[in-house]
């Protein structure tokens, strides 16, 4: 069991941002934290514990945004505190807080320490003030290194840094630099990210959809050429070099990529992100959060709800193999603040599109799937499932298949997207 | 009026080029006459299949009877019959035209005479009616009906001082139309009593009444019961109902004299037996001689259809089948495709006419198609001395079997105003035309005479034309006759695999600059996939041109936490939909607009 929290909060919307995140004053903010406190409270009361009686673990808690080293750290403790009295917290659990840099100070550093977060992860993005700029963040270079030496400081012994590449005029030259400049502060993790431009961003109007399908000669007219003044996007050659090298000098730093844009030290896999991508069961508390547990949970959950659009319980299926659900709550700041507990979406999962997440998520990872997994979880191995599929990529050299496991080749990996999409 | 005088019919119709408001003018002529309320006024009354309206143009042609007090007292009966405007539909056109005793023209009052304002008035003149010219949109500001006037004077040799100035739109001096219909239009002849002769000019089906076939009566008298006989196709029925046209409505009554329009049902129920152009006469008292003018329609233009997703196959012929019945020059017949599956080859009238079926296919009955490159009919004359009339270029037999091929001809006449007339016959030497000479209408206006290869007409000449005449020229043509001609099968190779469903012949002399054509269409429409995908054009096991679709190199998306999964799935899923909207060649995934796209090789 996982537990992530949104905070939505921050200074300024950044250029490229499509999270649900928005400045707000800090009456407001407190009126939402206490929403979530609520949130916290009626969900444990509901669904406290498992089927057969015994309580329901987290073994890690994300606190996400937004930007949640925005909010007073004391808050933060009040969450967390209000976590450990309705769930039995893990006591080894990883504990993790997204901050920005020049954000934080060691005040506020040492509050998170003792409130039991063991792990922080700043959203540097860039090593080149200009690239910074044009992203819309609000820290400079110096501030990056003064807040992850705060955070040693402070005594934490997980950092993580946010690094974004194929931004708008980057090359591949300076993207090595806040590579090797990010290297230099020694994280325990790196999470490297190439640019989606999203729609509904200030990007998207700039540099429209960045269609990774369109012909060459069409993505040419959007990479490469500078337009009204604003740098251009790399092409896409340049981009995949990019990534190549992202694996290149990583490595030689120390560091061992587990998943398509997460590289880690050993020992230092972010826990919390691999639940997601091996069909670990989560709650999502906070505006927009969104959750992912096994049907009669999330049925017990909306028990005596009457605020709810779901308007008949969803069926309990016996016989069938258990049914998942994801959901996500009300994007809606007043409802969510009026204590009102609905949701956007909500998606049942059967069997089959268990399957395919099964796939879709854990091809993701380095070392892929374990087909003695799938046979666990679904009672039926993965070739009688997928085996047309399977025999067809690893024929074309973009899946691998060895020692128990399948998992995408570095060939593949560039090139997910299409081969993922024949899971579903 | 009860009893129906010969002297107050007028038999009319509105011609125009396209946008000029025959339409509109139509819709006026019907509210002023009285014959409709407003609420059954639904804007443009005589176009009534959606995709007429929405492309604003008149596929079937149809009629409509209305009723005019003019002014000096009289009631005369007007019946309009509208025409297509398009070349493809020249015969639909000259055969609603023979249903005519005059025509009105409409000219815009801003842009003028127009390639099809001329064309339209030749081909009216061919079939001897008196054309009065009426200037429409003076509402507008940039109208300038004195110049225009003047232009119908020198350009087409019309008198048009007297003109009306009208607007269709705002129904401005709409009655000086109605007042030269009544009064300038000759009145029909013909005798009643004489042996019936009733040209057919449209037969549409109605699920009620089954085939309703439109007739001008020019000799003779039709009622109720009597025995009728088509004369080209022989075929006999009993007249069940005859009457006239309100708008939109069928209104029975009990016969029809010559001179008068109006319709006939007949328990017909195969439409093929009533062809268009044919003459209608009485079993027990026939006519010696039938009217001039019948021909077969004969489809110009093949292509297969199929279904994009194969289960709706059966849909397809249905929807056909049903087509065929309104419109009997469409014509269909099974085949099959290795990399298409099960469909149906096609023949039309012409490329337009093609494009118009395409789309009723999909829009009338939820279709999904996907469409074959055009070809006309070849005559392959084998060494055995059989002939084969080839219409799906994979039927072609072995090059040893072929003694030699012949290619359909037609005689094209293009009007142009005298400064494009080097650009234009540029075209038509390109498209291997052969010069049959040149006359001047007047100072600026000229026609030429060309025979051309009608495969070298079919695919994208009218918009060659359009562009290098800034849209002033037209193009009518006919069918010549057939021509022996060095012809080659062009094949397509994606990924090494032949694509049957794109092969087409040409020209050999036009294979090489077609093929490099085809392929660097084809690069640009066939997406990247994982590996490089070589696209080959051949002749025979020559290979003649290449391209290739260079290997998808990044295509990842880069963020999946727990938030974003549901979306993200959804991404791939629509990229999944993609894949499914391709068909399969080999391990080559082909979208289907890249079959169709290959039609359109002169773009840009």
């Amino acid at each position: 069991m996982e537990i992530y929290i949104h905070l939505p909060f921050c200074v300024q919307k950044c250029r490229y941002c499509d999270f649900l995140s928005f400045p707000a004053e800090e009456e407001r903010q407190r009126v939402y934290i206490d929403a979530l406190l609520q949130e916290i409270r009626r969900t444990a009361e509901r669904t406290g514990s498992c089927e057969d009686g015994d309580p329901v673990k987290p073994v890690s808690v994300f606190l996400g945004g937004g930007t949640p080293s925005l909010l007073p750290a004391e808050w933060i403790g009040e969450i967390l505190e209000e976590l450990r009295s309705c769930f039995p917290v893990s006591a080894d659990a990883e504990i993790t807080i997204e901050a920005n840099p020049g954000t934080v100070d060691t005040g506020k550093l040492q509050m998170y320490r003792s409130a039991g977060i063991n792990r922080i992860s700043f959203g540097c993005q860039s090593f080149q003030e200009q690239e910074l700029k044009l992203l819309g963040r609000i820290h400079t270079v110096r501030e990056i290194r003064e807040s992850v030496r705060l955070a040693r400081e402070a005594g934490f012994d997980n950092i993580n840094m946010d690094l974004m590449s194929g931004l708008p005029g980057q090359d591949l030259k300076s993207w090595e630099e806040t590579l090797h400049q990010a290297v230099v502060l020694e994280p325990e993790h790196i999470s490297a990210y190439s640019l989606i431009i999203e729609e509904g961003t200030p990007f998207f109007t700039q540099y429209g959809e960045k269609d990774n399908r369109c012909s060459e000669f069409a993505a040419k007219d959007k990479a490469g050429t500078e337009e009204n003044g604003f740098p251009a996007l790399p092409d896409e050659e340049t981009e995949r070099r990019m990534y190549e090298r992202t694996a290149e000098i990583l490595a030689e730093a120390g560091f061992r990529q587990y998943e398509i844009s997460n590289y880690a030290r050993e020992g230092y896999a972010c826990r919390h992100n691999l639940g997601y991508w091996t069909g670990i069961p989560y709650f999502g508390f906070g505006l927009g959060a969104s959750g992912y547990l096994p049907q009669s949970w999330f049925s017990r959950m909306q028990a005596g709800n009457t605020g709810s659009e779901e308007k008949e319980p969803l069926n309990e299926e016996s016989g069938t193999a258990q049914r998942w659900v994801r959901y996500r709550n009300t994007c809606d700041f007043i409802r969510y603040t009026d204590g009102i507990s609905e949701y956007d979406e909500v998606q049942v999962l059967d069997q089959k599109d268990l399957q395919a997440e099964f796939m879709i998520l854990g091809l993701r990872l380095t070392e892929g799937v374990e087909d003695a997994g799938f046979r666990r979880r679904f009672g039926c191995s993965l070739d009688t499932v997928y085996g047309e599929i399977l025999k067809k990529y690893s024929g074309m050299g973009f899946l691998v298949r060895k020692d128990g496991r399948t998992y995408l080749s570095r060939k593949g990996i560039s090139v997910s997207n299409t081969v993922l999409a024949d899971f579903l | 009026m009860t009893d129906t005088e010969q002297s107050r019919i007028r038999n009319f119709c509105i011609i125009a080029h396209i946008d000029h408001g025959k339409s509109t003018l139509a819709d006026r002529i019907i509210e002023r006459t009285g014959l409709l309320t407003d609420r059954e006024m639904q804007s443009q009354v005589l176009d009534n299949m959606d995709l007429e309206r929405e492309r604003g143009i008149t596929i079937k042609a149809q009629a409509c009877r209305t009723v005019y007090k003019a002014q000096d007292g009289q009631e005369y009966i007007f019946n309009m019959i509208d025409t297509p405007g398009h070349v493809d539909f020249n015969y639909e056109v000259s055969r609603s035209l023979a249903a005519c005793d005059g025509a009105i023209l409409v000219v815009d009052a801003a842009q003028g005479v127009e390639a099809q304002t001329l064309a339209n008035v030749y081909l009216a003149l061919d079939h001897d009616l008196e054309v009065f010219p009426v200037i429409n949109k003076i509402d507008l500001p940039s109208a300038d009906p004195e110049r225009v006037i003047n232009e119908i004077e020198d350009v087409i040799g019309l008198e048009a001082e007297d003109a009306p100035r009208i607007s269709a739109k705002t129904g401005e001096n709409i009655e000086q139309v109605l007042e030269t219909i009544a009064h300038k239009i000759p009145a029909p002849e013909g005798d009643p009593k004489a042996p019936l002769k009733a040209l057919i000019f449209d037969s549409v089906y109605d699920p009620y009444k089954g085939v309703i076939v439109s007739i001008r009566l020019k000799e003779g008298t039709v009622r109720r019961g009597d025995r009728i006989r088509m004369m080209a196709t022989g075929a006999e029925e009993d007249v069940v109902e005859v009457g006239y046209f309100g708008a939109g409505q069928f209104i029975p009554c009990e016969k029809l004299e010559a001179g008068m329009v109006g319709y006939i049902t007949a328990s017909i129920k195969n439409v093929a037996s009533t062809q268009v152009g044919d003459t209608v006469t009485l079993a027990g008292r026939p006519a010696e001689e039938p009217l001039p003018g019948y021909k077969k329609v004969q489809s110009m233009v093949y292509c297969g259809l199929y279904p994009a997703d194969s289960a709706k196959y059966p849909d397809l012929r249905d929807a056909l089948e049903k087509l065929q019945l309104n419109d009997a020059s469409l014509f269909y017949e099974p085949e099959t495709s290795a990399a298409l599956g099960f469909g149906f080859r096609c023949g039309f009238l012409g490329l337009l006419h093609l494009e118009i079926i395409q789309e009723r296919l999909e829009r009338e009955y939820n279709l999904d198609l996907v469409t074959t490159a055009p070809g006309v009919v070849y005559k392959v004359h084998k060494t055995d001395g059989s002939v084969i009339e080839l219409t799906n270029p994979s039927n072609l037999p072995d090059p040893a079997e072929i003694d030699y091929m012949e290619e359909p001809l037609v005689s094209a006449e293009i009007m142009v105003t005298t400064e494009f007339v080097g650009s234009i016959m540029q075209l038509c030497e390109e498209r291997r035309g052969e010069y049959q000479g040149m006359e001047y209408m007047e100072q600026t206006r000229a026609v030429l005479r060309y025979y051309l290869p009608l495969n070298e007409i079919i695919y994208d000449f009218f918009d060659a034309l359009k562009s290098r005449s800034r849209g002033y020229a037209s193009l009518d043509y006919e069918l010549l006759g057939y021509r022996q001609s060095d012809l080659v099968r062009l094949d397509i190779l994606v990924n090494h695999e032949q694509v049957d469903a794109l092969s087409f012949i040409v020209f050999s002399g036009s294979a090489y600059e077609r093929g490099r054509k085809m392929c660097e269409k084809l690069k640009q429409e066939i997406p990247r996939q994982l590996f490089d995908i070589p696209i080959q054009a051949a002749v025979g096991s020559k290979i003649i041109a290449r391209e290739t679709v260079k290997a998808l190199r990044k295509d990842v998306l880069a963020k999946c936490y727990g938030g974003d999964i549901t979306r993200k799935k959804k991404l791939l899923e629509k990229q999944k939909e993609g894949k499914k909207r391709m068909r399969q060649v080999g391990s080559v995934e082909i979208p289907q607009k890249a079959f169709m796209s290959v039609l359109k090789l002169d773009e840009n």
